[in-house]
């Protein structure tokens, strides 16, 4: 057996994912669907072949292999699977008390695979997320980009970048939801706020510059700093800030911190992003908006209009959603891009942004966000058009794997609730009743 | 004085008729392409008139001329006000500061006496947010959170706030069972035992106050808010509407509602699912938790198919807004009734839950809830299907008069 067979059984023996591999020995078409592939025009009637794992072909004249188990959809919808920017599913923690920038904390060390939310995700149709800790530090720590592949086990929901890394990226956020009136290790003041995320962001250029200098040369290099070493990527453009800012003015504060040490942050949530959505989009950072059924709930929220996605779409910039799970439940994520549309959004736009948007927003483009060849087989079977009320998910997939069936009585009662749905320990799993 | 919107009188009369055409006085044909009455079945091509603020007549284009004078607005479709069973609008202001939340009093856990419109600022940005949204008639007031919160009321979003728009000024005394009325810093109650027997001591009281009121006038006890507010309650004059999501909550619910014989509405009930014989037996209405509300806490068990396993069973029930302590600051009835025709009611039954059936269920529906002669003229006007999402609220009316032009 060669080494790349024997390395590529160790990675599916350690992504723990004996049905996924079983889905992708013979080609799986589903036939007589309405295809939305996102990056490509709608077709009313087409297929969708996928094949270990990959998409094979996706459209109006797809040529289904002889071999292909035929899947008949016909009168249903089937689109990328959802990416979330933006959710806190998993019941994961970052910095504690004691700092206000925490960049060397992992949501990693705390994340649990077995947490209803995930569940729940996939029944939303999210296939891919960003995890991340909370909004009450300007740097609350490490994120997690996972793929929910159904694993009961973080290793089997990881992705891996191209530099072999671990994928995440960092959480930053200004405005109120930091600032502790008592002050302390925490600021109080927005200027505050600013300055030390600057001190910090100066400190790491430091570090990054003697790593640089010192070479090959272990001897010149400074002591490991963990908190460091995440910056530096950021400085390196390798792992990407996501920015919790609500208020126009903190929005341009995110940016102008950004311009200042060089990075391209996802601005997150954006409540008041439809006031500038012009400087937004000049600066060439994408935004994520969390779409929120009324103004208020909390100041900076007051201003919050469900017209920012079709503003800073029309503006020109990266426009994407997210759940920020708990806030909006992940099983009415498709409904951010209806109430987009009833905003002032284009459709197109609307699941653009639902699912390659946020692929670029997380640098995960060329892997997914679209029905395209080559890419993950990560798609949802809709019962309808995904912008009407009255459409489910009927089934999710995830790298070829169906990880979620409406079909089925477990997965039913984690997509519209009922006694013990919202349990952390799962009530079967997912081989029960197939 | 009444000055009629008809042409030819004056121009004098004039600047007059400005004024009157957008008052309540105003006279108006709204022509739609469906017309959901909630009074029978749903009309193609319908007319609904509107004459001094109430509904003059509804029909078939056909059979309905419409008088001289009369504005004409056109819609594709057009429902009834949305009547919003449970909200805390106006007095949960949308700004989440202590000086805005008025819903609950922490000092005490039980008092009744509080009154909602004591509370109630019909200023308040969400007010208008649900009126634009169609919300025409609410029982807001004090929420869920403390053993007894206070009173509600039924009124209409509309500002300036009018003393006609307040339909029930004293409507129900608003309760919640279970750790979401848990005293905070080991204050009582602390378990769910002891709220029972504390609720239960207070009726005990209430019971006393009631039958001293009715005994000679030399021996009638000195006036007390609470126990007047609370011998209202016994009497059977206000319902207690209990907010309790978890089974063990809403049988103590019922079991009240037996032991006192007391109108008790069941609020929130994110198991009520589990309860149908149970709450169908006692015959208590359910103001079901919103569609989409977080399945959280003590709502864990909620599905979001509650409305129609009720409803299914035969129980009264309405949707709600229902309360949120944090984003969003209130949630929005027409989504919620939406969800819930997704989710096994037909667009009738969902429609129904927030217009005739909670008018009902909030003891109103003689003024509101359909689209019948002489009921007011409150009315919601959209450009497609009401419970889409890429629909839009186009117009709406509270009494006649059309109180938000916005595309909502």
């Amino acid at each position: 057996m060669s080494r790349v067979v024997l390395t590529a059984l160790a990675a599916v023996a350690m992504l723990n994912l004996p049905r996924a591999v079983l889905a992708q020995e013979q080609p799986h078409a589903f036939v007589d669907a309405r295809i939305i592939a996102v990056n490509g025009s709608d077709v009313a009637q087409g297929a969708l072949v996928v094949h270990r794992g990959k998409i094979v072909g996706a459209g109006a004249s797809v040529s289904i292999p002889a071999n292909a188990v035929r899947i008949d959809a016909r009168g249903k919808t089937i689109m990328p699977g959802l990416v979330d920017t933006h959710s806190h599913i998993g019941g994961g923690s970052g910095g504690d008390a004691s700092a206000a920038l925490q960049p060397e904390v992992r949501l990693l060390d705390s994340f649990d695979a077995r947490h209803s939310g995930l569940r729940r995700a996939v029944a939303g149709g999210i296939t891919t997320v960003n995890v991340m800790p909370g909004s009450g530090h300007l740097l609350s720590g490490q994120t997690l980009y996972l793929k929910l592949r159904g694993a009961k086990s973080l290793d089997g929901l990881l992705i891996t970048t191209a530099e072999g890394r671990i994928a995440g990226g960092i959480k930053m956020a200004n405005g109120t939801n930091p600032l502790r009136p008592q002050g302390g290790a925490f600021p109080s003041t927005r200027a505050r706020s600013a300055s030390m995320a600057r001190d910090l962001f100066i400190k790491a250029q430091a570090y990054r510059d003697k790593m640089q200098k010192a070479g090959d040369d272990p001897a010149k290099r400074p002591t490991r700093d963990l908190g460091m070493e995440a910056l530096s990527e950021v400085l390196e453009g390798t792992r990407t800030v996501h920015f919790h800012t609500h208020r126009h003015d903190d929005i341009l504060t995110a940016l102008r911190l950004a311009k200042e040490f060089g990075f391209t942050p996802v601005l997150q949530h954006v409540s008041e992003g439809w006031k500038v959505a012009a400087e937004i989009a000049a600066s060439g950072a994408p935004a994520s908006v969390i779409v929120i059924d009324a103004p208020g709930g909390k100041l900076e929220a007051v201003d919050l209009s469900m017209t920012t996605a079709p503003a800073l779409q029309k503006a020109g910039a990266l426009t994407g959603f997210h759940t920020d799970d708990y806030i909006t439940d992940s099983r009415f994520f498709l409904r951010s891009a209806g109430l987009a549309v009833r905003a002032g959004m284009s459709r197109e736009h609307a699941l653009y942004a639902l699912t390659m948007a946020g692929a670029r927003m997380l640098k995960l483009d060329s892997r997914l966000g679209s029905l395209e060849p080559g890419k993950d087989a990560d798609f949802l079977v809709l019962s309808g058009d995904p912008l009407s009320v009255y459409t489910h998910v009927e089934q999710t997939w995830v790298e070829g794997a169906k990880v979620f069936d409406r079909a089925v009585p477990g997965d039913r009662l984690v997509a519209v609730g009922g006694y013990g749905a919202s349990r952390n320990e799962t009530l079967h799993t997912h081989e029960e009743g197939r | 004085m009444i000055v009629r919107c008809r042409p030819g009188i004056g121009a004098a009369c004039a600047l007059v008729l400005i004024v009157t055409c957008s008052s309540v006085q105003a006279q108006v044909a709204v022509r739609a392409d469906v017309v959901h009455t909630m009074a029978g079945p749903t009309i193609t091509d319908g007319v609904v008139l509107i004459r001094n603020g109430r509904i003059e007549r509804v029909g078939p284009a056909a059979s309905v001329q419409v008088p001289r004078g009369y504005r004409e607005i056109r819609a594709r479709v057009v429902t009834p006000g949305l009547v919003d069973a449970h909200t805390v609008v106006g007095v949960s202001g949308y700004l989440n500061q202590p000086h805005d939340q008025d819903q609950v009093e922490s000092s005490a856990p039980m008092q009744p006496e509080l009154r909602a419109v004591d509370a109630y600022n019909p200023e308040d940005k969400l007010v208008e947010w649900v009126r634009e949204l169609g919300v025409t008639t609410m029982q807001t007031g004090h929420g869920p959170g403390a053993l007894i919160s206070g009173q509600t009321m039924v009124v209409k979003p509309v500002y300036p706030l009018r003393s006609t728009a307040i339909l029930v000024p004293e409507a129900m005394v608003a309760a919640t069972l279970g750790e979401d009325a848990f005293g905070s810093e080991g204050k009582p109650p602390g378990t769910r035992s002891k709220a029972v027997a504390m609720l239960r001591a207070e009726l005990l009281k209430a019971m006393d106050y009631a039958s001293k009121l009715e005994g000679p006038e030399d021996k009638r006890p000195t006036r007390d808010l609470r126990q007047e507010t609370l011998a209202r309650v016994m009497r059977k004059q206000l319902p207690l509407m209990i907010t309790a999501h978890r089974s063990v909550d809403i049988l103590a619910a019922l079991r009240l509602a037996k032991e006192f014989d007391i109108r008790v509405v069941l609020d929130g009930a994110a198991e009520a699912h589990l309860l149908v014989d149970e709450i169908k037996a006692a015959g208590v209405p359910v103001i079901v938790h919103p569609t989409m509300y977080r399945s959280t806490g003590s709502a864990e068990n909620l599905t979001q198919e509650a409305a129609s396993i009720l409803r299914r069973a035969g129980i009264h029930i309405a949707l709600q807004s229902g309360f949120e302590g944090y984003v969003p600051k209130t949630r929005v009835l027409l989504f919620e009734a939406a969800v819930a025709a997704a989710r096994g009611l037909t667009f009738d039954e969902a429609l129904a839950t927030v217009t005739i059936d909670a008018a009902r269920l909030l003891g109103v529906d003689k003024r509101v809830g359909s689209l019948e002669a002489g009921k007011d003229a409150d009315i919601v006007l959209y450009d497609g299907d009401p419970f889409e999402y890429t629909s839009h609220v186009v117009g709406v009316f509270i009494d006649g008069e059309q109180v938000s032009t916005q595309v909502r």
